[in-house]
């Protein structure tokens, strides 16, 4: 609207978001040097704890500490997501770039539908097929989430460098005979950062709460490794007995997405005008 | 035998007592429930034992739909029930039956010699997929001279012939329905198939023309309902939805079951071994010292404690004490780390040892290696867990392809231990002297025989550990305090319902 | 207009019939036998050789996939291996889980959203807008089968007010089947509530901040009259596209949530039937699931073809 806006866009969510992300990061970079008890220790005697009846977040059933499998899935679940994340960033742009600098044809076409191809497998379903063939894994949970991210970045970055192509300047830069690769690169490429960059704290968010599904149902890192998402699956059937085993990981993962969201938010709103203006 | 006449006895008295009961009561009170919901874990696979392999089929149709020749009781043992007696010619090469008059399957087709020979002959045959077709691989020809007689002629002696045609995967079927079994099953029980509600239920009804009068079935109506998660399984018992669960799914949650006052849970004994296999062809495996290291560096005390609440008997063989002439052989390796530290430096892998495990995702199996694990590491042996899909991708990688280190899975079959002299099979494992024993058990058919040579396999198994035995998963039962007459211990997996009936 | 309808409806097909071949090759390269799987342990070669002979699995790969395609034509999918019946049949039995299921998560989601979306853009700022925000942040970051286990807890482990789970069937009467879809469908719900309470909001936002509705205003119309009359009408455009992207998205991911309250849906059968490895059972399911989310993107990039000129130009 046309209210002059009293500070910059968006900068609580930033602030807010960076906090959170930034607490998680330490966690999780802490945990690989320290934890308050090995997280895959067993303590059968100690099993099924609350909290501060042993160590700070109780134990599980196999009276491993909590807080330190916590620590350690922090840092699993963090990595898992930025590296898909990253992946699926890395290829997408550079897929979107190429087809928006060879302008429409039976190239660019392809590559979109295939885009709706990839796009219409839920990471669930192509991470199970994964699994299927190679075995559930780090391995398969990142290609499973990056190849769901693929298409998003290759539309986004297809889209947006469409319309820088369109520009005077690149028109000018092409008839003074730069090829397509150097105009994509020192023209068209530094124009699109801004939504990637945006696009890139969204999908962390949807990342995370992806490998936590995925290891949910056991497509995801195998044990020990402690992981949010599994330690929610193991914890179904001691709802009864021991609930803090599935809220308190669940917590850990609404708030590393909440985190991301609200810098995704914040960075869109900083930067994006037309969004900026609707809220 | 004297047990289950007594069993039986004791059944026939408090149905007795249950008729006066309601003989002398005010006519108010009501009779007793003649419906039952059974719960079970997972949902059959179609609805023929004889041509898949999945026990939930067996668990849902043997004895209740189908019949066999034979069948197996409560304590495991041989009874008849289409043949009322046989004999076998000293050379135990010629089995002659003599078959019940008067059977009648459910489509009203008679049961009769040429009946039973065509349903062997179906299983045995070239187009057969009956998953068990090597029960018949001794029989030579069928005869079937009169109607009540039926004759088998072997070309060896198969010292258990008999208990194989008393599985779930040997029952009578008459040739008319059977294509058409998986379906719509049709067989001689005391049960009618009425409705499979696929993903659901599967519903039958009292057949009024069972053939067994001195049978007294006293369910109308019984609904198999197919639970998957525990946690739902427990809620449906908590509500009455479901009245028994045979095999319920989570130990951890049994003891929530105590202070219900409609419930009952009763803990037998299955056929399920958990049995970590190991690859005996691969190093290290081929050296026995590490396999014996690597039990001694087991506590399955601990281990059942930690994976399944506690319940369950640990095992030193691959045998339940269901089995007849069980021996508890757990003494021969125990728990001993420093035992298992000098072992592992003599086969010389004193800095170390580090191999994989393949585990099914099934919560027996991931939590028992998530426990080995820590234990084995305490001996210097570092385990991975790789997570393998069951049953697919573990049949395609261990089953088949013989392609891993260690693995670990719950054997199903009752009295298998003859698997460690199959070959090829995923041991890979090779010793003369126990095929030697596995031979004579076909040879012998008197039972003291049998009992002797089965107590002797054990204990060589037990010695030579190639693979490591844990313990038996337990049978959690929970029902109804009013329901009466399940199965306690399993000795196949069944679910067998005429004997089954509601008190007062 | 009608020529780049054909073109675009073109490119439909294709993309769907490149969908099933890459779908039937994928199922079919699987590691797994469905032979092995359901013969067991103790099942000799030739049994086996026998059962895949019988399934058809010992024919050329070529040949099944044409097979599958000419039948699927037919609406015939073939029989599962497990079940012995119908694909269709099963599908069908699924569906009357996971669609009403589906249906009831947008339909609770749209009673969350829109009211607070609405209400959340008309008094910018306020105490509403600021819980609208919050809401919608917090439904979006929590994991929708965390949400199942948390209702859980509560409502049926603790209050004993709803089932865990299970599902008795429609033939068990209306009552005790919506009964045992609430939880469920309100796990669904909340995380795409959190969504559509964003897009209400700014999209009633967009819309109030038009000219005709500001002259409407101006011209001494009440704000209830012009919210109902101008805003929403015109701010239904993109919360209804949303809601279509939602609802297959819904249908598509509801695996998770039929986990948990162990529904008999269309996921659980999918998962079922990968692990039994019935390939007739798996490629139908994902062929139905891929292709209804192809359709809808079609369906929207269309609608929004219609509404911006601009995207025409890049098509």
């Amino acid at each position: 609207m046309s209210k002059p806006a009293p500070r910059r866009k968006g900068a609580w969510e930033l602030r807010a978001g960076a906090s959170i992300v930034a607490a998680l990061a330490i966690v999780a970079l802490l945990s690989l040097v320290w934890t308050p008890q090995p997280p895959s220790k067993m303590q059968i005697l100690l099993k099924l704890k609350p909290p501060l009846a042993a160590g700070w977040l109780g134990t599980d059933q196999y009276g491993r500490d909590i807080a330190s499998l916590l620590m350690a899935g922090a840092w699993n679940s963090l990595s898992i997501a930025l590296l898909s994340v990253l992946i699926g960033a890395g290829i997408g742009t550079a897929l979107g770039l190429t087809v928006a600098a060879r302008g429409r044809g039976i190239v660019t076409a392809a590559v979109m539908r295939g885009c709706d191809v990839l796009f219409a497998v839920p990471p669930i379903r192509s991470a199970m097929m994964l699994g299927a063939f190679i075995g559930p894994g780090r391995f398969t949970a990142i290609i499973a989430i990056a190849s769901f991210m693929v298409p998003v970045f290759t539309r986004i970055a297809f889209a947006s460098a469409s319309q820088i192509w369109a520009r005077d300047y690149v028109l000018a830069a092409r008839a003074c005979g730069k090829g397509p690769f150097r105009i994509s690169v020192e023209h068209v490429a530094p124009n699109i950062a801004t939504p990637v960059i945006v696009q890139v704290t969204i999908q962390l968010g949807l990342a995370i709460l992806t490998e936590a599904g995925l290891s949910f149902l056991g497509l995801g890192l195998p044990p020990p490794a402690p992981t949010w998402g599994r330690m929610l699956a193991e914890a179904q059937t001691f709802l009864r007995p021991a609930p803090w085993l599935a809220i308190l990981p669940g917590l850990a993962i609404a708030l590393a997405v909440l985190g991301f969201n609200l810098i995704g938010d914040g960075l869109r709103d900083r930067f994006d005008p037309k969004r900026a203006r609707a809220s | 035998m004297r047990i289950l006449a007594g069993l039986a006895r004791g059944a026939v008295f408090s149905a007795m007592l249950a008729v006066s009961a309601a003989l002398t009561a005010s006519p108010s009170m009501a009779d007793p429930r003649r419906d039952l919901v059974l719960g079970m874990g997972i949902e059959p696979t179609g609805l023929d034992p004889t041509i898949a392999a999945p026990v939930a089929i067996g668990q849902v149709t043997w004895q209740n739909v189908f019949e066999g020749l034979v069948t197996i009781g409560r304590d495991g043992k041989v009874q008849p029930q289409l043949a009322e007696s046989w004999e076998i010619s000293p050379d135990g090469l010629t089995y002659t039956f003599r078959l019940r008059h008067g059977v009648k399957f459910h489509d009203g087709e008679a049961f009769d010699a040429d009946v039973a020979k065509a349903s062997i002959e179906r299983a045995r045959g070239a187009q057969s997929t009956n998953p068990q077709k090597r029960f018949f691989d001794a029989i030579a020809s069928i005869d079937a001279p009169d109607a009540a007689t039926l004759v088998l002629h072997l070309s060896r002696p198969a010292g258990s012939l008999l208990y194989w045609l008393g599985w779930p995967s040997s029952v009578i079927v008459s040739p008319k329905t059977a294509d058409a079994n998986k379906t719509d099953p049709v067989g001689t029980g005391p049960f009618l198939f009425s409705r499979w509600v696929k993903g659901d239920r599967v519903e039958l009804k009292r057949n009024p023309d069972y053939w067994d009068k001195a049978a007294n079935i006293r369910l109308d109506t019984v609904t198999f309902r197919f639970i998957p998660d525990p946690q739902a399984q427990s809620a449906a018992l908590v509500s009455g939805d479901v009245d028994a669960f045979p095999e319920f799914g989570a130990p951890e949650l049994m003891s929530s079951f105590t202070e219900n006052e409609r419930l009952t849970t009763e803990i037998g004994n299955t056929e399920l071994k958990v049995v970590a296999g190991m690859n005996n062809a691969r190093k290290p495996f081929s050296d026995k010292r590490v396999r014996e290291a690597l039990m001694h560096a087991l506590d399955r005390a601990t281990i059942i404690d930690g994976a399944w609440s506690a319940l369950g008997t640990p095992i030193g063989s691959h045998y339940t004490p269901n089995d007849r002439a069980y021996k508890d052989l757990t003494g021969i390796y125990p728990y001993d780390p420093d035992k298992a530290k000098a072992l592992l430096k003599e086969a010389g892998y004193e800095n170390g040892l580090s191999f994989t495990i393949k585990v099914p995702q099934m919560s027996y199996a991931t939590r028992t290696a998530e426990i080995m694990q820590v234990m084995f590491a305490e001996v210097g042996v570092t385990l991975s867990i790789e997570p393998t899909e069951f049953p697919a991708k573990w049949v395609q990688d261990v089953f088949t392809s013989r392609d891993y280190d260690m693995t670990i899975v719950a054997h199903a079959e009752p009295m298998d231990i003859d698997i460690y002299a199959r070959d090829p099979y995923y041991f890979n494992y090779r010793n003369p002297a126990f095929d030697a024993v596995m031979a004579k058990v076909e040879a012998t058919t008197d039972t003291a025989g049998q009992d002797r040579l089965y107590a002797e396999a054990q204990e060589i198994l037990a010695r030579d550990v190639p693979a490591l035995f844990l313990f038996v998963m337990p049978k959690l039962g929970v029902h109804d305090r009013k329901l009466h007459g399940l199965w306690k211990d399993e000795p196949i997996p069944s679910n067998v319902l005429s004997e089954v009936y509601w008190a007062e | 207009m009608t020529g780049l309808l054909l073109r675009r409806l073109g490119g439909l097909a294709l993309t769907l019939l490149a969908v099933s071949a890459l779908i039937f090759a994928v199922m079919n390269v699987l590691p797994g036998d469905a032979a092995a799987i359901m013969l067991g342990t103790s099942a000799s070669e030739d049994t086996l050789a026998a059962l895949r002979a019988e399934l058809g699995l010992d024919r050329p790969l070529v040949l099944r996939y044409a097979a599958w395609i000419a039948s699927a034509a037919t609406g015939d999918f073939g029989r599962s291996y497990t079940y012995g019946v119908p694909v269709s049949e099963l599908i069908g039995e699924r569906l009357a889980v996971t669609l009403p299921l589906a249906l009831f998560a947008v339909i609770l989601s749209v009673l969350i959203a829109v009211p607070l979306g609405v209400g959340a853009a008309s008094r910018r700022g306020g105490a509403l807008d600021r819980f609208a925000t919050v809401f919608a942040q917090m439904s979006v970051a929590m994991p929708a089968f965390w949400v199942a286990i948390l209702l859980i807890i509560l409502f049926s482990t603790g209050w004993g007010i709803f089932p865990a789970g299970g599902f008795p069937g429609w033939q068990a009467g209306g009552l005790a089947a919506l009964k045992s879809l609430v939880l469920p469908s309100l796990a669904l719900a909340l995380p795409q509530a959190g969504v559509l309470t964003r897009v209400t909001r700014a999209a009633v936002l967009d819309v109030t901040g038009e000219d005709f509705v500001r002259t409407a205003r101006a011209k001494g119309l009440p704000r209830r009259v012009a919210l109902w009359r101008h805003v929403l009408p015109n701010a239904s455009v993109p919360i209804v596209t949303v809601l279509g992207l939602q609802f297959t998205f819904l249908v598509a991911g509801a695996v998770l949530i039929e986990n948990v309250f162990n529904l008999p849906g269309l996921g659980r059968l999918a998962y079922q039937a990968l692990t039994q490895r019935d390939i007739v059972v798996m490629q139908a399911v994902v062929m139905l699931l891929s292709g209804l989310v192809i359709v809808v993107n079609f369906l929207v990039d269309l609608a929004q073809m219609r509404l911006d000129p601009r995207l025409r130009a890049l098509a």
